[in-house]
């Protein structure tokens, strides 16, 4: 499946912008990630192709990263904080009750594509404890009825679930 | 937010948004510039800071004019600023609260640096979970650029710099300067240890300083005011400037403060972060970030400064204070950050990749009541091995082990004693997270919040 020519154009741009191509390797794998769900293989070719890099060199980042998926993940990626100040205001139960209420393990993703939950470093945002980050937004001091109301929302205005491809 | 003490970095602290450039213009912001390119030499403003003793806020405490003078002199070619934003460390969220404070002062920050050590670009980097400050700065050098203070020929001078935002895609170990450089560059960011220093060899091999944010923050108001100016705002002699404490954990008023470098840390918790919520009493506290040792109350009158810190056989650190009360297992605690290294190691040395899974395996053990006796020596004995570590991960990673054996052995020990946590806590799952094994046990949660009264 060939890329669709405004990414790829975007691609180049940023490529272009750089001091050098690699230092474009994390936001090239971001864009492909946008576009495909996660890095699939299709992905790291493209990425490797556009950059010069071979992929081995990008597969060394794409698995070191947090924030950068190799395998399928859903629409929304749940990063509950688990550091020291999250677990101090029972982090773990909130990790457990995401869990369940999800019905996924811990790296899992709901039948619909729609939330895949993972454990997270330190989010930066410890006076707020326990806290989550979904999809570059903040969650505040959890609580169950806090995450029911938030996994709520987001399903209601999701408007088509997305599917990892 | 009204906090009884100088407000240096905060000056322009609203609740829930940036200040603009035009506000940022109207207390005074880029007079400095002003005043600077064109106007001063680069040494004049590295001899400005030299004699401000600005110490790097990263936590290191490097002083920051004298890792500038760290570039050869007589170099012709590149030189780049990398502004370090990455800011892993469990409770440090300084940097993220100062660029959403005040972008320009920031960016001001970065401009006076570049000045001094005649960078021609430099680079923000910047975490995956602070994409909004990613955002936000971009947003606002595009708003300085169409200003005429980013860019070629900057202020009508022969003096030009941009600066570029890098996102990461998110690991601790990034926040290590040499690390960092390679993840610039596209390559896996393990650290670089011996051979030259970034100053001198550094982004794509040339010159460059890598700077905590706040560090760079401050040095608007040092070229504006004066060293000494800078030097009176700490509270202790020897220090100097104003500190961002960020301040979490059991605490009534968590949150970022602006304080004299120097303040004892009773004051910050007492006295401005609101004590302890009620019914609960002070064990310890971890005072600069999760890589620096826990402390016990009775050492809580000691200044807040590199100096004083370290005296103490203590680390200023990012000055990230954790609080932890009575009713909080200090093993459980530090199985927690060890579990936190565990994970971020880059794992390309012995001490670090293999010594943490094992101490973080008998931490599981005394957590969960199957320690015994000798798993306290060989705790202490990993740690200390950890110590001769590549890079400074790992033996950041043994201050809070340490630091629970010297001050709290007695607690480690009750759990031997008793076969199981004193505190309550469930057996940690001995093979990393699992669900749906155990009864959630949600215990007192924090308020909702908009009920919260803290
Ligand atoms: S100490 Fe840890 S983080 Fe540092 S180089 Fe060794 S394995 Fe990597």
């Amino acid at each position: 499946m060939a890329l669709p020519d405004a990414l790829v154009s975007d691609l180049k741009r940023m490529i272009a912008q750089a001091e050098h191509p690699r230092e474009a390797a994390v936001d090239v794998m971001y864009a492909l990630q946008r576009h495909y769900g996660y890095l699939c293989d299709e992905a790291m070719h493209y990425a490797s192709t556009l950059l010069g890099m071979t992929t081995l060199e990008l597969e060394s980042l794409a698995t070191f990263y947090d924030y950068l998926y190799r395998r399928p993940v859903g629409h929304y990626v749940i990063h509950v904080c688990d550091s020291v100040v999250c677990w101090m205001f029972h982090q773990d139960s909130i990790f457990d009750y995401l869990c369940r209420t999800l019905g996924v393990p811990p790296g899992g993703t709901t039948d619909d594509g729609l939330f895949t939950v993972l454990p997270s470093a330190c989010i930066g945002n410890c006076h707020n404890a326990p806290t989550m980050l979904i999809n570059g937004r903040f969650y505040n001091k959890l609580t169950p009825e806090r995450i029911d109301a938030v996994l709520r929302e987001l399903r209601e205005t999701t408007e088509e679930p997305v599917r990892c491809k | 937010m009204q906090v009884d003490a100088p407000q240096v970095l905060f000056k322009n602290r609203h609740l829930g948004r940036p200040a603009t450039f035009d506000e940022y213009r109207a207390g005074g912001g880029y007079e400095a510039l002003y005043a600077t390119i064109g106007k001063r030499t680069p040494e004049e403003v590295l001899d400005i800071v030299l004699a401000s003793d600005l110490r790097g806020r990263g936590g290191a405490g490097f002083p920051a004019g004298r890792k500038w003078q760290g570039i050869p002199a007589g170099y012709v070619g590149p030189r780049y600023v990398v502004v370090n934003t990455d800011e892993m460390e469990p409770g440090t969220f300084k940097d993220r609260v100062l660029v959403n404070v005040d972008p320009h002062l920031v960016i001001e920050g970065i401009l006076l640096c570049a000045y001094a050590v005649s960078a021609t670009l430099g680079v923000c980097f910047i975490r995956p979970s602070y994409e909004s400050d990613a955002v936000l700065l971009e947003r606002e050098t595009q708003v300085a650029r169409e200003k005429g203070l980013l860019g070629k020929n900057i202020l009508g001078t022969d003096f030009s710099f941009d600066i570029h935002v890098h996102r990461s895609a998110g690991r601790y170990i990034c926040g290590e300067a040499s690390a960092q450089i390679k993840a610039i560059s596209g390559l896996r960011p393990n650290p670089r240890k011996g051979g030259p220093r970034t100053s001198v060899k550094g982004l794509w091999d040339c010159p460059t300083i890598v700077n905590n944010l706040e560090t760079l923050a401050n040095l608007p108001g040092i070229v504006r005011n004066g060293a000494d100016w800078f030097k009176s705002l700490a509270r202790t002699p020897g220090s100097a400037g104003t500190k961002l404490f960020s301040v979490s954990g059991r605490i009534a008023k968590p949150d970022c403060y602006e304080l004299p470098m120097g303040i004892p840390l009773r004051e910050i918790l007492f006295e401005h972060a609101g004590g302890m919520p009620p019914g609960r009493t002070i064990k310890a506290v971890i005072p600069g970030g999760a890589s620096t040792p826990f402390m016990p109350e009775r050492l809580l009158d000691l200044p807040m400064d590199f100096d004083s810190m370290k005296k103490a056989g203590q680390r200023l650190g990012t000055a990230s204070i954790m609080v932890f009360d009575q009713n909080t297992c200090l093993v459980g605690a530090t199985l927690n950050l060890i579990e936190f290294f565990t994970r971020e190691s880059c794992g390309w040395c012995t001490p670090c990749r293999e010594g943490l899974p094992y101490v973080r395996h008998l931490l599981r053990l005394i957590e969960s009541g199957e320690g015994r006796e000798e798993h306290i020596g060989m705790i202490r004995d990993m740690a200390k091995v950890m110590q001769s570590a590549y890079c400074a991960f790992a033996p950041g990673a043994a201050e809070p082990i340490l630091s629970l054996l010297t001050h709290f052995e007695a607690e480690v020990r009750e759990h031997l004693h008793q076969h199981k946590c004193p505190f309550g806590n469930p057996p940690p799952a001995l093979h990393g997270k699992a669900c749906g094994t155990r009864p959630i046990a949600f215990g007192p949660t924090p308020c909702p919040e908009d009920q919260c009264p803290i």
